[in-house]
């Protein structure tokens, strides 16, 4: 086996329950408050920080500056790429980028249509999909990238990266199938652990788990932080392949306003108490509540 | 088929409005079929312009003309009407009608009534639907018949993305999940194990990534120069 290039992997390969968190870079320049933010809450709890890449396709700051910030603050981050906005030139470009920087972990996305997003007027790119991108990571690694010298030879690199390459799969989708297929597509490219939508259902995980377990691929289970109920029925009606069963949804409506973050905080920690036997680590979305993610490890009996 | 629709009339007005005299040239091809280009509707269109000038107090005279195709040189000598004695053709072809018309007539102004949206199929009456996006480099075979390209909002070419909802895409309700529906049928033929196989990112020259596309048959060039020689 070779070397770890990161602390995530090297935590997933020890067998470790690892816990990464993630913030969001802002709209706008003002990205100190969630580095802040990131130093007080993340740092020394969870293994790495996701960096998202233009989240819902909403224009903002990138991820690539997110994570260089991370890492001069010494928190490792795993870098968020979708291939939505950028062009495989572009793509490979950034990743090298990335590497210059210093970043080791990256995780290929799809992304978010346009139409989901606040420009929708913007021509979506796509010129290659996850599987796509995981194939071209796997390339400059091995020196080349996509394109073709004048002789038709592979173009080779002036100094090689080397990643830890993750993807995203959706376990609670109403076919899953599809979802596996494309997972195992995901891992023949490349992928070497696996961080999923949000799943509240442990029982429909766990079936998942069952189906992909061939994969041998470490999985992180996506929970994302429920901040009312309102949120969880939104999510319900509109983000696909996420259902927040009643009960919970009860407990979000019957909480005091003071004691939303605390409910909220118990609902993560249970449900990564009673999925930690099925995956190999939590990835905790918690859209600006960093606050709860000391909380949630503690009471999830990781601390 | 090709698809389009009409522009709106306002806008269509606001396009011929440095004009005096307008040809409105319909065309026999898709759009007739389609009912927005062909002979009714150039007729339709012209009472359409002359009652909005009138009220407006424009001087606009409006003639109709339509030939088979816009798309052909052989059917120009179908004209009844000559475009050269009007300051503007209004072609309610495609746009590849408004293009070479423009080119065959290259001293009057050949102006767009619609706007052409799509390679289509009639899929119930009065409704048109997508079908293939003229990519160059059919993926068909592996995909049940049905057209990532074209029927997957992101063109993906490895399968579902994790936007696939009851069987929607994330981009509308109202809009299949391409991928759901390739999923569906390559199962239903028991044919999977093509969804199975990785497809390696697509060579986009060959969808206007390299520019203009053209088609050249060489035994029809060919047998033109020898017949000219």
């Amino acid at each position: 086996m070779t070397e770890p290039v990161s602390n995530l992997q090297k935590a997933l390969e020890a067998g470790q329950f690892v816990v990464t968190g993630e913030i969001g870079p802002p709209k706008g320049t003002n990205i100190g408050p969630i580095i802040h933010e990131a130093e007080q809450c993340l740092k020394g709890r969870v293994v790495a920080v996701n960096v998202t890449d233009i989240q819902t396709a909403v224009m903002r700051a990138g991820s690539l500056v997110g994570c260089e910030l991370l890492l001069d603050h010494g928190i490792e981050p795993v870098f968020q790429m979708v291939t939505r906005d950028r062009n495989r030139i572009a793509l490979q470009s950034d990743l090298l980028s990335a590497y210059i920087l210093g970043v080791r972990n990256v995780l290929a996305l799809t992304g978010d249509h346009v139409a989901m997003g606040d420009h929708p007027e913007a021509k979506p790119v796509y010129d290659l999909d996850s599987v796509g991108l995981l194939q071209a990571i796997a390339n400059l690694e091995a020196g080349r990238d996509m394109g073709r010298d004048a002789k038709g030879n592979p173009n080779t690199l002036d100094g090689t990266p080397k990643f830890f390459k993750g993807c995203c799969v959706t376990p609670c989708a109403e076919e899953v199938e599809p979802q596996v297929i494309k997972l195992e597509k995901k891992v023949e490219a490349g992928a070497q652990f696996v961080q999923t939508q949000a799943v509240y259902d442990p029982a429909t995980f766990e079936r998942f788990m069952a189906g992909m377990r061939h994969l041998k691929v470490p999985v992180l289970v996506g929970i994302v932080v429920l901040k009312s109920a309102g949120m969880a029925k939104y999510m319900n009606r509109s983000v696909p392949g996420v259902q927040v069963p009643d009960a919970i949804i009860k407990r979000l409506a019957e909480a005091s306003k003071e004691d939303l973050k605390k409910v909220s905080t118990e609902i993560a920690a249970r449900l990564v108490r009673e999925m930690k036997p099925l995956c190999q680590g939590a990835h905790l979305m918690t859209l600006g509540w960093d606050d709860l993610v000391p909380g949630i490890i503690e009471q999830a009996g990781l601390a | 088929m090709i698809v389009a629709e009409r522009k709106p009339l306002d806008q269509i007005l606001e396009i011929l409005a440095p004009f005096r005299r307008v040809l409105i040239l319909g065309c026999g091809g898709c759009v007739t079929v389609c009912l927005t280009g062909g002979e009714k509707q150039a007729d339709e269109l012209a009472s359409q312009i002359r009652l909005a000038a009138k009220q407006k107090g424009l001087h606009l005279m409006v003639d109709v003309d339509c030939i088979t195709r816009q798309c052909d040189r052989e059917f120009i000598q179908n004209l009844k009407a000559d475009p050269a004695k009007y300051d503007a053709v209004l072609s309610i072809a495609c746009g590849v009608g408004v293009g070479f018309m423009s080119e065959l007539f290259p001293k009057v102004p050949v102006l767009p009534g619609l706007n052409t949206t799509f390679y289509g199929a009639n899929v119930a009456s009065g409704i048109w639907a997508e079908y293939c996006h003229g990519c160059g480099d059919c993926v068909l075979a592996w995909t049940a018949g049905i057209c990532p390209i074209a029927r997957c909002s992101k063109s993906l070419i490895n399968g579902t993305c994790g936007g696939t909802n009851q069987g929607k895409c994330e981009v509308s309700k109202d809009m299949d999940c391409g991928w759901l529906l390739i999923y569906n049928r390559l199962k239903e033929l028991g044919r999977l194990d093509e969804l199975r196989k990785i497809r390696g990112p697509r060579d986009w020259r060959k969808d206007r990534g390299s520019g203009v596309r053209r088609l050249t048959h060489q035994e029809l060039v060919k047998l033109e120069e020898e017949s000219k020689a």
